[in-house]
């Protein structure tokens, strides 16, 4: 399958959105080049707003542009898309439930070199708590414009987390539906639930397991709020353990939305791969990723311990 | 003229009747700024500002954000006084289940957006003075702030851009009373020289007595004639304006006026109008 830029995606879903919708306007805070939000600036320089090094504004502003009927997508880099802003956020934007889809790259820590003041690894939770928000981590090109769509039909908040790098196009992927994960592999001893670039490398864990004689399921989870109970449920019905899977700290992400379902309606031993409550720090993706336990390899080896 | 004047006048008068009623029932709130911003509230909703209060969202309303969202009880007088809902309602500020919050939202009929936390509301005004012109729609905005709240970084992010956009469809006001709740803005945090900062970020600024409704409808008049930049409105007021123990008290930002208070503040207020009711014959 084809390695694609997420983002490359998200910039042709605007042209194409904004083709048929003169409604949509897109800000941006200076990082429309790499957001790739400028696709659609080219396009429709009247609907593009570039606000400068000023998220703040940005997205209370965007709040405002709802109120007079505006569908908005404000885009910038995860760490300030989320951190940043997350009073306007909180108050401009969700609980006005404004019309706005924020769509951030460079989420996680395949941000790379950049280092630590780059990779948000924290985005998922500070907006996770908060009404009206829902949160998208899609696993590769052809999701992200599901995605993007699926915002766009859908009236009030969205936060739709992307990566910096070309991510490999999942094989066997499902249609995205908002609020649902679906089986990529249906195995019977252990389930491994990911999201974003770690749906590629959970089907490489489940190809490795397979060879151990370890029989694994496969999920791609790319809505991570409101995350999809019932298909939580049925994994832990069917399995004698779970796994999640993502680019994010443990606190706050995938793993605390699985764990908060299951402990009520299904209560399951449940394990996690994820950034272990540290900060990231200058790499490669690759070696981070490595580094930091992110890899079908540690997918692997701690399936192996748990299951021993 | 003079008769509009008098008019706007007994409904700034009216707001502050309100205001003090609706405090003390609801035994919490801010009074100070509400009080101070009771013209320029009386100037906007009943002369300068084009509405429906029967057709809550036509598309041609002019937009008034109460960035200053504490500030709340004075706009609810002047929505109840133009008829979005009845004077009942008051009565049950601050109280479960309301259509009156602590601070604005849109379950009030005639709220265009919430407000509460400071310093967002000039950059929503900014996207709704943006937006009408993507909508070629000729409505202006209000956006009506406290002199503490500026000096929330926010705030300069929006004057920044609103500048940079040019937009002439965009009117602030500035409510200068010059307290926040600790004390003086000069003691807290200075905002002098307050005309140059918003000069040097780009606007077209006036000053005026913020309780002198002449100058105020001056000021509104002269801001639409501004072509190609943003406006604003320092308008100069006094905390507390209009109730004698209030003024300038810095304790009356964030307290309600206990039952006996209420009664003597309702008292100087109706002094002030037919003190007010006499200078007209």
């Amino acid at each position: 399958m084809e390695k694609l830029y997420a983002r490359d995606a998200y910039g042709k879903a605007l042209v194409e959105l904004g083709r048929k919708d003169e409604n949509i306007v897109v800000l941006d805070a200076d990082l429309s080049g790499s957001t790739r939000t400028a696709f659609f600036g080219h396009e429709f320089p009247e609907r593009f707003f570039n606000f400068g090094v000023a998220e703040q504004n940005m997205m209370a502003a965007a709040a405002g542009f709802a109120s007079c009927g505006k569908i908005v997508f404000a885009s910038s880099f995860a760490m300030f898309a989320t951190a940043r802003v997350v009073d306007q956020v909180r108050n401009s934007i969700c609980y006005n439930n404004a019309n706005v889809k924020i769509v951030a790259t460079h989420g996680g820590i395949t941000v790379g070199e950049d280092g630590s003041s780059h990779q948000a690894l924290e985005d998922i939770n500070y907006f996770r708590a908060i009404p009206n928000m829902r949160i998208i981590v899609p696993c590769d090109a052809p999701e992200t414009r599901e995605a993007v769509v699926a915002a766009y039909n859908n009236p009030g908040p969205f936060y739709i987390r992307l990566g910096r790098s070309k991510a490999l196009s999942i094989e066997g992927r499902k249609e995205f539906f908002l609020g649902k994960g679906h089986i990529l592999k249906l195995g019977k001893d252990v389930a491994i639930i990911a999201c974003g670039v770690l749906v590629s490398e959970a089907l490489k864990a489940h190809r490795i397991l397979e060879e151990k004689g370890i029989s694994a399921t496969v999920v791609n989870m790319p809505t991570i709020k409101p995350i999809d109970e019932e298909l939580l449920v049925e994994l832990a019905k069917g399995h004698k353990v779970l796994f999640t899977c993502e680019e994010h700290q443990i606190i706050g992400g995938l793993f605390s939305a699985c764990c908060e379902v299951l402990a009520r309606k299904f209560p399951v031993k449940i394990d996690r791969i994820g950034v272990e409550d540290k900060f990231g720090q200058s790499g490669s993706p690759q070696e981070l990723m490595k580094l930091y336990g992110l890899t079908a390899e540690s997918i692997v080896q701690k399936i192996e311990k748990e299951l021993r | 003229m003079k008769r509009e004047i008098k008019e706007l006048q007994t409904k700034a008068n009216q707001i502050r009747k309100n205001v003090i009623e609706m405090l003390s029932e609801a035994k919490s709130g801010h009074p100070g700024g509400s009080l101070s911003s009771a013209e320029i509230i009386s100037c906007l909703f009943f002369k300068v500002m084009r509405f429906k209060s029967k057709d809550i969202l036509w598309p041609y309303r002019d937009r008034f954000h109460l960035s200053k969202g504490h500030c709340c009880p004075a706009l609810y007088s002047a929505l109840c006084l133009s008829g979005y809902f009845a004077p009942e309602a008051l009565k049950t500020l601050r109280k479960t289940g309301s259509i009156l919050q602590g601070h604005p939202d849109r379950r009030t009929p005639g709220v265009e957006m919430a407000s509460g936390s400071l310093g967002q509301g000039l950059s929503i005004a900014l996207g709704m003075a943006l937006s009408a012109r993507l909508d070629k729609r000729d409505y202006r905005v209000y956006c009506l702030m406290g002199d503490g709240e500026i000096q929330e970084g926010n705030i300069w992010e929006a004057a920044m851009a609103a500048a940079h956009f040019r937009v002439d469809n965009l009117c602030a006001v500035v409510d200068y009373n010059r307290f926040q709740i600790d004390g003086r803005t000069e003691e807290i945090m200075n905002l002098e020289p307050l005309m140059n900062k918003w000069e040097s970020f780009g606007w077209h600024v006036i000053q005026c007595d913020g309780h002198n409704i002449e100058e105020l409808l001056e000021s509104f008049d002269e801001a639409k004639t501004v072509k190609m930049k943003p406006t604003v409105i320092i308008a100069h007021t006094v905390k507390g304006k209009g109730v004698s123990f209030m003024e300038h008290v810095v304790d009356f930002h964030g307290r309600a006026p206990t039952e006996e208070e209420k009664d003597i503040a309702l008292a100087e207020l109706i002094e002030i109008e037919r003190i007010e009711e006499k200078k007209g014959d």
